[in-house]
């Protein structure tokens, strides 16, 4: 794979910043969009834009297909067994909410668990954080192991028959550990709990096959894929789906209105609401078929090297503290280095035309778990490269020069 | 680096790797905890207000070089002033930190933040421990 040629397809990659050529090392946070992305986007507004799936005339229809075109990408590309299976959402959070808020409640009780772990971000934290304190159910914790691993064996000692809900992510927006969700939800199965995946820094990265996985919901962005913002999928087994009531109600979602009652459309329109958001759809789609003419296999290979690249220079650093597994096949290092506070890290980077994200990653129990106020991340995605990498090892040998 | 020199002044550096007023009292006093939820800096000051005039300040906290040193500067500036010559000050902060040239006669070292007015990104960090003084004369006052 040819970063450097990847590179040209990313049109805000090509400019200076604060002088320099930029190195965007913050992709966990949202990744930037190809030439072909934002002209889909464009193409569909200047000649298919129209509502869907009620105009008679011929722009309604080129939009309604161009937005259930993008359906049956998404559907193909994690393979799901439908396209029925595939609700459009406004992002992961809005994905994990309608599980949490629909489904939740019709299966818990007092003393029922939900499971997650601590590595979780707040998104696939706080729904069943809150959903617990509302149905009484007890939120519990599969232990995370000293490297921040989770284990198939913790798993196990921690779902029972009382747990009905498992939910955890992928891959750790933090600490890049690969969670072993196959396992998982076998355990889940056999103690008739659902599993619910938070696929948004997994799905970018790897191929995706929500089968094998044998995960009942899973929940992913667009704009962490080379997509646009404020587009994302809930995907759930069509059983599931079926008997769970709406969320948002109003047009689009409805068969049948009376005065006192209404029926709902059948999936995946019942969790759909309002005008979809189809320009976004659309540019979710282009991203798709980008990701799949260079290969998810592809990419996945190439961020793995690159991951083994730069968790080797980085630990070359004096001083470095390096959160998570030494081993990682994901391209994301959270690191702090000794004595200079990770806002000043990213200050001083930024100086040097290189974006990193410091903070809390949207994590704060895991930062508590790290007894970390505070990191810095570093995440690459297919358009970064050694000299990328090079860089910014180089800036921080400078910043801990200038802080010294 | 002058740009980033114009950030980290000499003085910045100082206050924030020799905290001044850095602790908390032993006794009760008016105490404000105050977070930026965004990156995780957080702050605990404590004001001892007696007769309209903040006679002691002192504060503990986590965060960059920028909120830190600011805290340590604000607390030194405040040290003796009345409230409402304290309001004053925060109000000359925040207009510094629009970019606005504003006269510190009476605490030389705040200016060297002014650089902070180039980074918008940090504009929140250096205004932390000003948050948490107004809030503290409020629920003083």
């Amino acid at each position: 794979m040819n970063s450097e040629w990847i590179k040209e397809h990313f049109p805000i990659l090509n400019q200076e910043i604060n002088g320099h050529p930029l190195v965007y090392l913050d992709s966990a946070a949202t990744a930037q969009k190809p030439r072909a992305v934002i002209e889909a986007m464009k193409h569909y507004y200047e000649w298919d834009n129209a509502n869907v799936h009620r105009g008679v005339h011929t722009l309604g229809s080129r939009a309604t297909d161009a937005y259930e075109g993008a359906r049956e990408k998404v559907a193909r590309f994690i393979n799901a067994a439908r396209t029925q299976e595939i609700i459009f959402t406004r992002g992961t959070t809005t994905a994990l909410n309608i599980v949490a808020s629909s489904y939740g409640p019709s299966v818990l009780g007092e003393g029922d668990e939900i499971v997650i772990t601590q590595m979780e971000h707040h998104s696939n934290f706080i729904p069943w954080q809150q959903l617990a304190l509302r149905t009484g159910a007890t939120l519990k914790f599969i232990p995370l192991q000293a490297d921040g691993n989770v284990t198939v064996e913790e798993a196990e000692n921690t779902i029972t028959s009382r747990t009905k809900i498992v939910a955890i992510a992928y891959v750790s927006n933090v600490m890049g550990v690969v969670n072993p969700i196959k396992q998982i939800a076998d355990i889940a199965h056999r103690h008739g709990a659902v599993l619910v995946v938070d696929g948004a820094q997994s799905t970018p990265h790897m191929k995706v096959d929500v089968q094998d996985l044998d995960c009942d919901f899973y929940a992913f962005s667009g704009h962490k894929m080379c997509g646009p913002t404020g587009i994302g999928v809930l995907y759930g087994k069509k059983a599931l789906l079926e008997v769970m009531a709406p969320i948002e109600f109003g047009g689009e979602m409805i068969d049948d209105v009376g005065l006192y009652d209404s029926t709902w459309k059948e999936l995946p329109y019942k969790f759909e609401g309002g005008t979809p958001i189809i320009a976004g759809a659309v540019g979710l789609g282009a991203a798709i078929d980008f990701l799949e003419e260079i290969g998810m296999d592809n990419i996945e290979r190439h961020e793995t090297e690159l991951a083994a690249y730069a968790m080797g220079r980085l630990s070359e650093i004096e001083g470095i503290q390096i959160y998570g597994p030494r081993e990682r096949s994901v391209g994301l290092v959270t690191f702090n280095l000794q004595d200079v506070h990770p806002h000043d890290v990213a200050t001083v980077l930024d100086s040097s035309g290189i974006a990193i994200r410091a903070g809390h990653h949207c994590c704060q129990p895991l930062m508590r778990w790290l007894k970390a106020s505070s990191t810095a991340r570093a995440s690459i995605y297919l358009y970064n490269t050694e000299a990328d990498i090079d860089r910014l090892a180089a800036a921080l040998v400078q910043t801990k020069e200038y802080f010294a | 680096m002058s740009q980033l020199d114009d950030l980290y002044r000499r003085v910045i550096m100082d206050h924030y790797k020799t905290p001044r007023n850095h602790g908390k009292f032993d006794e009760d006093v008016v105490t404000v905890d105050l977070n930026n939820p965004t990156c995780g800096d957080r702050i605990s000051l404590q004001l001892k207000v007696e007769d309209g005039i903040v006679q002691d300040a002192r504060y503990t906290g986590e965060g960059c070089s920028i909120s830190m040193s600011s805290a340590s500067m604000m607390t030194e500036a405040v040290k003796g002033k009345g409230i409402q010559e304290a309001l004053d000050f925060a109000d000359r902060f925040s207009l510094m930190m629009k970019g606005e040239t504003v006269d510190f006669d009476d605490y030389e070292d705040i200016e060297a933040l002014s650089g902070v007015s180039k980074f918008p990104a940090r504009i929140k960090c250096a205004s932390l421990a000003w948050n948490a003084l107004r809030k503290g004369i409020d629920a003083e006052a």
